[in-house]
């Protein structure tokens, strides 16, 4: 059914999700310092992405290649052209780790991610919704939960879930959905408990609809802007609490795949001798990831909450508003 | 203006006895019996009919229970006691399931346009949504009796309001959208809660003349929420002015307007503002406010505001202090120290009692406090507050005062209208006279 | 105009930008208020007259800019830095907002407020002359000085809106700017407000801004009025001068639109107000006004002084010589599309 566009107001958009659009509209206005963060986040992001994506292609070696052609490559080799960032001491070279250590580390965090998100805003909608004896319920334990540093939490989960899982992505994955389960739980409860009471949601429930229906069409849209943002700055520090289970000895085993805070935990030997380079490049992985990470975390919770979006200056000069009102 | 039919089978919804009380502490609506402390009476004994096609306004500022009122008839916030039938059915013995298909028949419009729309959903399917909820319509068909809606209610072409979300739209035209959404199912009955106060001048007689052309073309039966005499007088056929939960004055539009009874009504027309110039601020209006519903003054509510208040009307403990503010709101500081040490603690005078001590201040005797109280009367002698004063007597250390019990007001019948005051009671003008004899 | 005015606006002109433009919230206004004065600023929302309050004071928010006069005891406002403007508001310059608890402070009982107020103004006064000043500014208000310790929650929304009234004019200042102050309040309180306000000019001699939509308020406790519309002043004068006989029909038009207990029939003015980003070219009521001419369309009115005391920004009302010789015929407007109605 054709839409004429009307003279005085501006044309809807007829996209797919029009919804959608219009959530993600306020990104392309960001300005200034804002717009910069996110753009500098998206970047980094989007080449880590890249990275983890392409990996086999990329990557020269494998991450547990310690040999070619039958020869084992030299432990703690400099960095040289046959390996671009050196060789740590099982003689792996570490610019392939780094690479792969890159999957590993988007491949646990998104799983989490995708766990903590769908376990932990649906509970939060109905908790805030309804109200009553779940909500408390749900919050003494969110809260409990809460209460732990989040290392700690995932390090005894992690070692709980060592016998019966096993150590490894999954136990690694299953420790920091656990952990983070709470954080969205709590926002998206608080908000749901905002939105209640809105005139529009009692408007839903005096046109008789379900709180179901209420839940879905009036609660969630208007809630689930909240967790973009809180995603990535969740993402950002799933990698640095992930690269601390590694470091400690409570994540990825080596032989699963390769991970920066193992890495780095190998190299703490290494720095004594002076040899730099098995440290700082998985060191300067994760803090890049985290940084960029965190910018798009920032950078989306600015300009998504209003209040924090600035406004751009009056450009337009005071002149010439008299001439303006006679030219056509 | 128009007469009613008031046959009685023409009754759309008939209230008896409705009161909705919010308990302070536990959960929202729990069934409570009796007058405790620690509630908000919101809706304190509420009876009146509806009766179909007609404009009931319910009149009042907050506080006085109107949109408390509105929602406790749609079935929305539970009622505590009391009965709302609609068509014969009590709907506050209703389940949450009963009443959703109840609600084809009843809608709301509320007071924020700006609020009242999903704003995560364009103006077809908020618009649409009551036939979805009720499984009415779907695809097309829903799309064509949207686009109707809209059009009836001036958004027209509707073409190119579908596709819209609230925030493209005003004032103005989102309260047509809500109005829209409302009317979509053909209910009813209508409440309109505020419709047109967050709108600017020129837009409410727009939004009140769609209202009154609905209710021409469709039959609607309203119930108009309103703070504002001025637009209740254009679309109401019938008026209930409400004070703290109670209705203190309810008649046709023409008997309200023209000989307004209740010195509550009269204020409320006096305090409209005009715009003839000629007119200055009205300076004789009651004073205070809209007391806290949940500690409510004794006997009529209104009387501590009340000029004509006299022998019956409640006076409590609270009233003496409220008097003594006032006194001592006008003198200077050093005035106010020194008689304000003579009387003790007056937190004493918060809790409402009919007979009370006034405690003299550090070892003073009860005797200037009592002086001190005929002072004030000597000053203040058309202060109301005296009337009820059956005796004042000194003690050790405090003063004693007496005061007359209270008379519950009722609803009367007066003329063309019914009235909730003393001034029109014959009873309570005859026991009035009786306390006057009486006084000491 | 006024002898020896308080405050004298001169083509003050506030703008701000947004993502689709810039906004001309304030578009050339001029006005005086005298001393003991009470200037009625009306208009429907979104016409600029809250803006122009603020921008009186240079309460302006972040990426707003400023042109003009505003001269108050022969200085220029609108050129002031942020630090002579706050030494000056307060004692010179006071403002009160329509949501009085939002601006009285939680955590701080009335006495609290009251003293710091002082305080940070008159640094010289001691602590009983503080509570006299106090006490008696909020007894004139009506708050008795039993509750001066309470805490702002404690009392209800009219009683605050006269704390906050209290509390600017505590320091006595010439000006007062009061923005909708009545708007959120119940309609007999909102008259024992106003009747304050209209009080001050005896007990303080404040002039006073009065900005509100409400014409039945202006009406009652205003001198003088000023009508706003799209940025602009369209008609001041006397009160009853404006409302008796008003000279722009936008005035005409929204006293009809007026809902009072005489209103015998609805009236409303078809279209909306227009956009201060990209107002309508020549006059800006032009669209929707009955009356339009020819030339209204074209060319923006000039200002046109009815008396000694009357102005108007209309072309009913001349200049003759600067209309064009067709500019005077009716102008036929397209029907207004409904979707352009509010």
């Amino acid at each position: 059914m054709a839409v004429p566009v009307p003279s005085s107001v501006e044309p809807a958009q007829r996209t797919r999700l029009p919804g959608l659009r219009r959530a993600l509209a306020p990104i392309a206005d960001a300005r200034g310092t804002t717009r910069t963060m996110l753009w500098l986040g998206v970047g980094i992001t989007l080449a880590f992405i890249l990275i983890a994506l392409f990996a086999p292609l990329i990557a020269p070696y494998d991450f547990d290649t310690f040999q070619a052609n039958g020869e084992r490559f030299d432990q703690l080799e400099a960095p040289s052209t046959d390996h671009l960032m050196g060789t740590n001491v099982q003689s792996t070279d570490v610019l392939s780790r780094i690479i792969w250590g890159t999957q590993t580390e988007l491949k646990v965090v998104l799983v989490s991610l995708f766990f903590s998100i769908s376990i932990g805003v649906p509970l939060g909608l109905f908790a805030g919704y309804f109200g009553g004896k779940l909500d408390r319920a749900l919050v003494l334990v969110m809260d409990a939960l809460f209460v732990f540093p989040f290392l700690l939490l995932a390090i005894v989960i992690a070692f709980l879930l060592a016998d019966k899982v096993g150590q490894g992505i999954l136990s690694a994955a299953i420790a920091i959905t656990v952990v983070y389960i709470p954080l969205y739980f709590r926002v998206v409860r608080n908000h749901t408990i905002s939105i209640r009471e809105e005139p529009f949601v009692e408007a839903a429930r005096a046109l008789g609809a379900r709180p179901l229906t209420i839940i879905r069409k009036y609660v969630f849209f208007n809630v689930v802007q909240n967790v973009p943002p809180l995603a990535t700055l969740n993402a950002a520090d799933a990698i640095l609490t992930l690269a601390a289970l590694g470091f400690l000895g409570y994540g990825i085993q080596p032989t699963d795949g390769a991970e920066w805070g193992y890495d780095v935990n190998r190299a703490v030997s290494d720095a004594a001798s002076g040899i730099w380079w098995t440290g700082l490049f998985p060191g300067l992985a994760i803090v890049l990831l985290v940084v960029g990470l965190t910018l798009l975390g920032e950078g989306l919770s600015e300009t998504i909450n209003p209040v924090l979006r600035k406004r751009p200056k009056a450009e337009a000069d005071l002149s010439g508003s008299v001439a303006e009102a006679e030219t056509p | 203006m128009t007469a009613v039919n008031s046959a009685k089978d023409d009754v759309l919804v008939s209230v008896r006895g409705l009161k909705t009380y919010y308990s302070l502490r536990g959960s929202f609506g729990q069934r409570l019996v009796g007058r405790e402390a620690g509630h908000v009476k919101a809706v304190d004994d509420v009876s009146f009919d509806l009766y179909r096609g007609e404009v009931l306004g319910l009149v009042g500022e907050s506080g006085s229970g109107k949109t408390t009122l509105g929602r406790t008839l749609l079935g929305l916030v539970p009622a505590t006691e009391g009965s709302v039938s609609f068509e014969g059915a009590d709907i506050t013995r209703m389940s949450e399931r009963e009443l959703r298909v109840l609600r084809r028949s009843m809608q709301i419009v509320f007071q924020d346009p700006h609020a009242s729309l999903n704003p995560a959903m364009t103006i077809e399917q908020s618009v649409g949504h009551p036939l979805t909820i009720h499984r009415i319509a779907r695809g097309r068909e829903l799309r064509q009796r949207v686009a109707e809606a809209l059009e009836t209610v001036g958004l027209a072409p509707a073409e190119q309001f579908l596709e819209k979300y609230p925030s493209d739209l005003s004032g103005g035209q989102k309260q047509r959208a809500v109005i829209a959404r409302a009317i979509i199912l053909n209910p009813l009955l209508l409440v309109a809660d505020e419709p047109v106060s967050m709108l600017d001048m020129s837009v409410r007689a727009k939004i009140l003349e769609l209202m009154l052309y609905l209710k021409h073309e469709f039959g609607f039966t309203y119930l108009y929420i309103t703070h504002d005499l001025a637009t209740a007088k254009f679309f109401c056929d019938r008026i209930a002015i409400l004070y703290l939960g109670r209705i203190v004055e309810m008649g046709p539009s023409a008997a309200i307007y023209e000989d307004p009874k209740h010195p509550y009504t009269k204020a409320l027309l006096k305090a409209i503002p005009e715009p003839d110039p000629l007119r200055s601020v009205p300076r004789d209006l009651p004073r205070g406010e809209v007391p806290d519903a949940a500690r409510p003054p004794l006997g009529c509510s209104f009387h501590p505001r009340c000029s004509a208040a006299f022998e019956v009307c409640g006076w409590e403990s609270r009233d003496l202090r409220d008097l003594l503010e006032i006194r001592w709101a006008r003198m200077a500081a050093a005035e106010y120290e020194a008689e304000r040490a003579t009387i003790g603690d007056i937190a004493a005078l918060d809790q409402p009692a009919t007979s009370f001590r006034v405690a003299a201040g550090n070892g003073r005797p009860g005797s200037e406090v009592l002086a001190l109280l005929e002072t004030i009367r000597g000053e203040m002698p058309d202060e109301p507050f005296w009337k009820g004063v059956r005796a004042l007597t000194a003690a050790d250390g405090y003063a004693e005062v007496e005061l007359f019990p209270p008379v519950v007001p009722r609803l009367l019948p007066l003329g063309r209208a019914h009235v909730e005051c003393h001034l029109y009671d014959a009873e309570a003008l005859r026991e009035a006279d009786a306390r006057q004899a009486a006084r000491l | 105009m006024t002898a020896d005015p308080v405050v004298s606006v001169r083509d003050l002109r506030v703008y701000y930008g947004t993502l689709r433009g810039t906004v001309r919230a304030v578009d050339r206004v001029s006005l005086e208020i005298g001393a003991g004065q009470v200037l009625g600023l009306v208009g429907e929302s979104g016409c600029g007259k809250s803006t122009l309050g603020r921008g009186i004071l240079g309460l302006l928010p972040e990426g707003a800019v400023s042109d003009g006069e505003v001269l108050y005891a022969g200085q220029n406002l609108v050129n002031m830095s942020p630090r002579e403007l706050r030494r000056l508001r307060g004692p010179e310059l006071g403002l009160i907002f329509q949501e009085p608890m939002t601006r009285l402070n939680p955590l701080m009982r009335i006495e609290e407020h009251f003293s710091e107020t002082l305080k940070q103004h008159e640094p010289s006064l001691d602590d009983r002359e503080i509570r006299r000043r106090s006490l008696e500014t909020l007894g004139r208000m009506g708050i008795p000085p039993t509750r001066f310790r309470q805490y702002p929650h404690e009392f209800s929304g009219g009683m605050r809106q006269r704390i906050m009234i209290a509390l600017a004019l505590l320091l006595r200042p010439k000006l007062l700017i009061a923005d909708e102050p009545t708007t959120s309040l119940d309609v007999i309180v909102e008259a024992q407000i106003l009747s304050i306000l209209a009080d001050l000019r005896q007990s303080f001699g404040t002039a006073l801004l009065l900005i509100t939509h409400n014409l039945g308020i202006v009406a009652e406790a205003c001198d003088r009025v000023a009508v706003m519309y799209a940025g602009q002043i369209v008609e001041e004068g006397t009160a009853r001068e404006v409302f008796s006989e008003p000279a722009h029909p936008y005035t005409r038009e929204l006293l009809r639109s007026t809902i009072s207990l005489d209103t015998k029939e609805l009236h409303s003015i078809p279209g909306a107000p227009p956009s201060l980003i990209e107002p309508p070219r020549g006059c800006r009521f032009h669209p929707r006004c009955p009356d339009a001419m020819q030339v209204c369309a074209v060319n923006p009115p000039v200002e046109q002084e009815l008396d000694r005391d009357r102005r108007v920004l209309c072309w009913l009302h001349g200049p003759a010589e600067e209309v064009p010789e067709d500019g005077w015929s009716p102008l036929e407007r397209q029907e207004l599309a409904v979707a352009e109605e509010a």
